[in-house]
């Protein structure tokens, strides 16, 4: 984190990918920040709001990513260079502003970073390759495959950006966002932080019949950027002209699981790697392609470059055999590893490597390698809400589950997410699924998740009269990504403090009778608040108002409060098991047939104290 | 030259700080340095693997198949969980021994492997398996268990397992930790460093 803002040209320093690209848009002179905090992203955010006062920009955590992204471009739009960055769902949320934008432009450099998640290491969503983006919304998009090419794409995309006043996408996925590497600084640019709204009455207005025209001009920008793409040299080739048949095009992470197989595989292939994703530098491709017997695309997710280079092969190589993810050559799901690549080059030229990752996959089959799931933490006020809502509704409710730490109540012994599907949908679809259905509905939702994109869901229920019970399960942070503040929490992205807005007064105002704000370790309360609210006619809201244990033993810790201990009396437990089997807390382990509180996991939230029937549980030293 | 390093563990055990140090390390040295981590969702308590690699020109951050020269372990079952990684040509286990089991297991009933189970099944992924309690060395000194990764590394780096100068390695520290927090890394480090004349580990040479 140190090495962001240091002004030493040429020196040399490791930086994750987030981070540098957080140090490429320093470079470029970036004044305005924004995001919606969500991994692999979550780190460029972040970096942002540590530095933003020393390196004198703005930076805000925004409600969701559209807002982020229109308060990034407002930026962009009154001079003032700006980015938005987020997961890529974060643009399918920003998508409604991103399309218009790219016809309305900007007047400085406005970068949008989108960190796609092969793999799904960090989402629970989709595997989406957000280069579609590109050319759905005909936004310019530069790939990066490593934390140098981070900081000298974010610059190259601030610059070109600038000229031809558009937006333009930088798309990483989770190995280059989370991958760390050797970075040579360039200097740093202290840039525009405050501009001006000079107005354009037709290209910022966006109205028809205009629209027709600001496409037009859209559809030029992108022919001279295209002109750009044959001649820019992060799209180059290497080995060309090595006397060999076989050809392989790639972009971002993968060009290095290309390059490794190579040298494993003593090949000296002619491959084309593509750091300018759209517009594709056509002449350049069919260049490459001409002389070439076949051809393997390695990139990340869907078969894009396949699919756009097949097309022009028809005008200048005809009899081009192509290998990738549509004949089966690489996997179509999952991220990409080197050993899939190792496979598919010797399956093509028949070289044999000296490694056998199939053999090492076979021989660590035969092993028995029990799962470690992930699991929320000992003290997680979410175990407690979980614990109380199921104790009181056993397993015939159905659950709606959405996107935070409490997601992980997919598992055992929890089993309270149901189904999950974006930000706010636990709500929307409990909707559904009330007006059709007579089961009892519970929708759980985080605090920054209900901000995010909880309201609309909310007044819905309100408005077209359904009665699920949501819960609310305000932690203080939006805890998942990073504890990251959010207007509940009242702490902005610069660290300043601002207005605290309360959940419950907008559940209020939003028309909801039923509300009730709960401390959820106060487990007889919180199965007294569920038991009633169950029977309500109309909605009801319980905020289960307890801050995250992880923040909480900080700030203890902090203050100089002690952490109690507690431990079992063996002489008073008969072995129920409550507590692990239905409560489910790390901290408590069984060693010969008797249960046991680990002291170095347990942090003293004792809800474990209020559920034994036996009273077994108690402090100790 | 190319050295490639899996570093594994529990969310919550250093595994990210460790990636981070070694990486900075190598760069001390002048060498080329990749490194690939994973944040969120598998963070949380859950199993976690990390890839270090440098050496003269490195391109890939993930370690191949078979291609790990050490692997880091501060955890048992999190060795077996990545021993794939291993191969009887030219791989070190470094494992602590102080085993973490998830409660998933009890609320499941499945079984937690024994020490010999790990240590035979990384039999065919490795040449030898150096097995410490880093933990309890570290509770011992300290009164707490969670700077058994950088204890570790400091064995490590004595018992040449890494092939990174000392001083290399305590500039790193100094780059990858917060201020407050590098003393007494430092200090860990070099308990590591010097338990090598003490055997409180078993050698297995397969």
């Amino acid at each position: 984190m140190k090495s962001i803002l240091l002004d030493k040209y040429g020196k040399k320093v490791i930086l994750l990918g987030n981070e540098a690209i957080v140090r490429g848009a320093l470079e470029a002179g970036v004044g305005f920040s924004s995001t919606y905090p969500g991994t692999p992203a979550s780190e460029i955010g972040d970096t942002f709001s540590e530095i933003a006062k020393d390196a004198n920009l703005y930076f805000e955590y925004s409600t969701n990513e559209k807002v982020a992204l229109e308060a990034a471009a407002g930026a962009a739009l009154c001079g003032v260079r700006s980015m938005v960055s987020f997961k890529q769902y974060g643009l399918n949320v920003s998508s409604d502003s991103a399309f218009p934008l790219a016809y309305i432009g900007v007047r400085a450099g406005m970068v949008i970073v989108v960190a796609d998640d092969p793999n799904c290491w960090s989402s629970a969503q989709s595997e989406q390759d957000s280069r579609y983006y590109a050319r759905l919304a005909h936004i310019p998009m530069l790939e990066p495959s490593d934390s140098q090419e981070c900081k000298d794409f974010t610059k190259i995309a601030f610059d070109l950006s600038e000229k031809f006043s558009i937006p333009l996408l930088l798309r990483t996925t989770t190995r280059v966002s989370h991958g760390r590497g050797v970075v040579t600084l360039g200097k740093i640019v202290k840039g525009k932080k405050r501009g001006r709204f000079n107005k354009d009455s037709i290209r910022f207005r966006n109205f028809p019949p205009y629209i027709m025209e600001t496409h037009e001009e859209l559809h030029k920008k992108l022919d001279e950027l295209r002109k750009i793409s044959e001649e820019i040299d992060i799209n180059f080739s290497l080995n060309e002209g090595s006397r060999n048949n076989l050809g392989i095009v790639t972009s971002g992470v993968a060009f290095n699981y290309v390059m490794d197989t190579l040298q494993d595989l003593k090949l000296n292939l002619p491959v084309l790697k593509l750091g300018m994703t759209y517009p594709i530098p056509g002449d350049k491709i069919r260049n490459f392609i001409k002389n070439l017997e076949s051809i393997l695309f390695v990139e990340e997710i869907e078969p894009i470059l396949e699919e756009s280079v097949s097309a022009l092969a028809k005008d200048v190589n005809p009899e081009l055999k192509f290998y990738g993810k549509k004949n089966g050559y690489l996997p179509r799901s999952g991220e990409l590893k080197e050993w899939h690549i190792l496979l598919a080059i010797s399956k093509i030229t028949g070289v044999k490597s000296q490694f056998n990752p199939i053999a090492q996959k076979e021989e660590y089959k035969k092993l028995s390698v029990v799962k470690r799931p992930p699991v929320m933490c000992p003290g997680c006020p979410h175990r407690a809400s979980f614990f109380a809502t199921k104790s009181v509704v056993g397993e015939d409710a159905v659950f709606g589950g959405d996107i935070g730490c409490y997601i992980l109540g997919i598992y055992s012994p929890y089993e309270t997410q149901d189904f999950v599907f974006s930000m706010g949908a636990s709500e929307g679809v409990i909707h559904g699924i009330k007006k059709v259905s007579d089961q009892k509905a519970i929708a759980f939702i985080g605090d920054s998740t209900f901000f995010h994109a909880g309201i609309p869901g909310l007044i819905n229920t309100v408005y077209n009269e359904s009665n699920p019970l949501i819960i609310i399960l305000d932690n203080r942070s939006t805890a998942m990504t990073g504890h990251q503040p959010h207007p509940g929490v009242g702490i902005t992205g610069m660290g300043e403090k601002s207005k605290v807005i309360n959940i419950e007064d907008i559940v209020m105002a939003c028309g909801v009778e039923n509300v009730m704000v709960v401390d959820p370790f106060n487990v007889k309360e919180m199965e007294d608040a569920v038991r009633e609210y169950l029977q309500k006619e109309k909605v009801s809201v319980i905020v289960a108002k307890r801050e995250c244990q992880l923040l909480a033993i900080r700030r203890k810790k902090r203050e100089g409060i002690v952490i109690p201990k507690f431990g079992i009396d063996q002489s008073l437990c008969d072995g129920c098991g409550i507590c692990l089997y239905q409560f489910g807390c790390p901290a408590i382990f069984i060693d010969n047939d008797k249960f046991f509180i680990d002291k170095d996991l347990c942090t003293g939230c004792a809800v474990c104290v209020r559920i034994c029937p036996k009273r077994a549980i108690k402090a100790v030293k | 030259m190319e050295f490639n390093i899996i570093i594994t563990g529990i969310g919550g055990q250093g595994v990210l700080t460790l990636t981070n140090i070694i990486t900075w390390s190598a760069l001390k040295e002048g060498l080329d340095a990749k490194a690939s981590e994973l944040h969120g969702l598998a963070q949380r308590g859950g199993a976690i693997a990390c890839h270090v690699r440098f050496g003269d020109k490195i391109y890939s951050p993930l370690v191949l198949e078979g291609k790990a020269d050490l692997v880091f372990a501060l955890e048992p079952l999190e060795a077996l969980r990545s021993c794939y990684f291993g191969s009887k040509k030219r791989t070190v286990f470094l494992v602590n021994s102080h085993r973490s089991v998830p409660s998933s297991i009890f609320i499941a009933k499945e079984e937690y492997p024994s020490l010999s189970y790990v240590l035979d099944s990384l039999k065919p992924f490795s040449n030898k398996v150096i097995l410490i309690d880093a933990s309890e060395m570290v509770k011992k000194a300290t009164g707490d268990i969670i700077m058994a990764n950088i204890y570790m590394l400091g064995y490590a780096c004595a018992k040449k397992l890494i092939p990174l100068k000392r001083e290399s390695i305590l500039d790193g520290i100094k780059e990858a930790m917060p201020e407050r927090y590098i003393e007494l890394n430092r200090k860990i480090f070099d308990l590591g460093f010097k338990a090598n004349d003490v055997t409180i580990g078993d050698e297995v040479e397969f």
